[in-house]
């Protein structure tokens, strides 16, 4: 199993030297994780690195592609926040 | 060799302090008993003297993308080059090419003297860039001085090795000193291998920033602490937080307002939390203040700020134009030397003008002692006070009263009063982005414009139309466009004054001792 990184990520560079398995890449548009390389850091971590510093909510998936910062999760602001307030602001 | 690296996509972000900090901003200077030695390393640092940022200029460069916690103020995603606002930043460099950035820099600006690193996460949650480029720069341009600031979470691991080169200031942001509070601010850190949350991420957070405020203190560099103001999360408590930071020999507290907009996708933005008014900073920041003068002039630079504080002229050296440049900096520090030299002068010459009121101060006065160092040597209770009158200025460098009232999208907000002037912040009008230009369009924008400016007596601008003219005047503010192009220290001066000579009911009708441009 592997983590995987999608679109979203914003390359604050975080989580690259955090991979006990060097496994993330300094790729573009967005840091990719070496499916192959990724252990999901069994054996070195209770947590996954990346996923445990990651600012961005919704951008690693697990192995079954389910996100390990879901929505809110990070920042406290309820998912559908965002469309309220984007409503608001083409309302002015 | 790193140099390769794409500049695009760099979340935009803020190390801690950054929703509403930046450089070293306006704080609590220790006046009368501020040592000389200290005096002496703030006397040309633009962030810290009030004289000295008319002289003088400084950069940051945006090395350092990482951060170790999140603070409810900061938004990671957003990288929008018409902000100015703190953790927001265009370019993301390499140690190697900041450190090309900054040579380039210093030989173009000769009146840069400080180089600070401030994101666009935390300078010290990326410590091999960060003391990448101070060591490389310690090394080629001694004659700059460097600066870093952190959200204070990885700070004592590295205390010890910040010491080692040219730093002489230190920014810590710490927006609380109780677990509770703190537990308000920061939804999380990154604390040995786990993202903590809650009230226990609050209380490491706090115990670090203390534990490096001390460990800099024994160690004889400067620290600042930035506090964000949030209203109804921190304000009260920011009293307790500047008396145990001064207690444990922080030299400035700067207390700044918090910046919340829908718009730039923060929790506090999202959720509606508001940001001071201009009344509240000013209470809280003289509260803070205690027996230390506050500097007011802080800008709030964004992460990649480089020139005269209130400029940027970021946009002349970016990585393309820069690239292939072959910068001879033991040229340039001689040329730099003469530059400072003949700012030197010029301000020594200025301290020899007889002042209107001669009062005796441990440093000479300068002219411009009306906003600056004057005021942080003393206070002078004894004073008669004339009422202080808020004034809002149309400005697009933050240096000068160049904007057309009706083009003007922020005003720069400053307090005139009879013991100087401070810069008390921006306030930001926002239209609606319709595109029509109907009349009542413009009624309305006027009318949001009006509001925006509740509580000024005075707006300056270069031009200003008929209609919004009377508008103003009918909602008691008074536009002055006398004052086009003049720099904006000497037109708010000249209007108070005139205000006073003219009664205004800022009596007792005193001409300000400071007021002697």
């Amino acid at each position: 199993m592997a983590l995987q990184i999608i679109e979203g990520c914003v390359n604050c560079w975080a989580c690259l030297p955090l991979c006990p398995s060097g496994a993330i890449q300094d790729a573009r548009p967005h840091f990719l994780i070496d499916a192959e390389h990724c252990s999901e850091c069994a054996g070195d971590f209770a947590d996954p690195q990346c996923a445990s510093i990651c600012p961005v909510e919704g951008v690693i998936l697990d192995g079954l592609g389910v996100p390990l910062n879901p929505p809110g999760s990070l920042t406290g602001v309820p998912p559908d926040r965002w469309d309220v307030i984007r409503t608001a602001i083409q309302a002015r | 060799m790193e140099s390769k690296l794409s500049v695009n996509g760099v979340g935009a972000s803020c190390h801690d302090t950054r929703a509403a900090s930046g450089c070293g901003g306006g704080s609590g200077l220790a006046g009368s008993e501020l040592p000389a030695a200290i005096r002496a390393k703030i006397d040309n640092h633009p962030c810290f003297s009030e004289d000295a940022h008319h002289h003088y200029a400084r950069m940051h460069v945006a090395v350092a993308p990482a951060c170790n916690i999140q603070c409810h103020y900061c938004n990671r995603k957003y990288d929008c080059s018409n902000e100015s606002r703190p953790g927001v930043v265009s370019e993301l460099l390499t140690p190697d090419q900041a450190v090309s950035k900054v040579l380039a820099v210093a030989a173009a600006i000769p009146q840069m003297t400080v180089l600070g690193i401030a994101g666009p996460g935390d300078p010290l949650a990326n410590p091999q860039r960060t003391l990448e480029t101070f060591r490389q720069l310690t090394e080629k341009a001694p004659d700059i001085k460097l600066c870093v600031s952190t959200n204070g979470l990885a700070l004592p691991e590295l205390v010890d090795e910040l010491c080692l080169h040219n730093i002489e200031h230190v920014t810590i942001t710490i927006n609380c000193v109780d677990p509770d509070v703190g537990a308000q601010i920061y939804p999380w850190i990154f604390w040995k291998n786990r993202r903590v949350t809650g009230r226990k991420a609050a209380e490491i957070l706090i115990a670090q920033q203390q534990k490096g405020l001390e460990m800099l203190v024994a160690r004889g560099v400067l620290v600042k602490v930035n506090s964000v103001l949030i209203p109804g999360v921190n304000d009260e408590h920011l009293k307790e937080v500047s008396r145990v930071v001064k207690a444990k020999g922080a030299f400035l507290h700067n207390v700044m307002p918090l910046i919340a907009e829908p718009e730039h996708g923060t929790f506090y933005g999202l959720m509606g939390q508001r940001g001071p008014t201009a009344g509240e900073l000013g209470a809280l920041q003289e509260a803070c203040a205690g027996d230390m003068r506050m500097m007011r002039h802080c800008r709030q630079c964004r992460a990649d700020a480089v020139g005269m504080l209130g400029e940027d002229r970021g946009a002349e050296f970016t990585l393309e134009k820069i690239a292939g440049q072959e910068i001879d900096y033991a040229a340039a520090m001689v040329r730099r030397a003469e530059v400072h030299a003949s700012i030197e002068a010029q301000r020594a010459t200025k301290n020899q003008t007889p002042c209107a009121t001669q009062v005796p101060s441990p440093r000479p006065r300068t002219s411009e002692a009306y906003v600056s160092l004057a005021s942080l040597t003393r206070r002078r209770p004894t004073q008669p006070a004339t009422r202080p009158v808020l004034m809002a200025v149309a400005t697009t460098d933050g240096q000068h009263v160049d904007q057309h009232f009706a083009q003007a999208r922020t005003f720069a907000l400053y307090e005139a009063s009879a013991s100087g002037i401070r810069f008390i912040g921006e306030r930001r009008v926002v239209h609606e982005q319709g595109g029509s230009t109907s009349r009542d369009d413009t009624t309305r924008a006027l009318q949001q414009t009006i509001e925006m400016l509740a509580g000024c007596e005075v707006v300056l601008c270069s031009r200003i139309g008929y209609e919004p003219w009377g508008h103003l005047e009918a909602a008691g503010i008074r536009p002055n466009g006398e004052y086009a192009m003049a720099p904006i220290e000497a037109a708010i001066t000249a209007v108070y004054r005139e205000m006073v000579a003219a009664g205004h009911g800022l009596s007792p009708v005193t001409t300000p001792v400071l007021m002697t441009a």
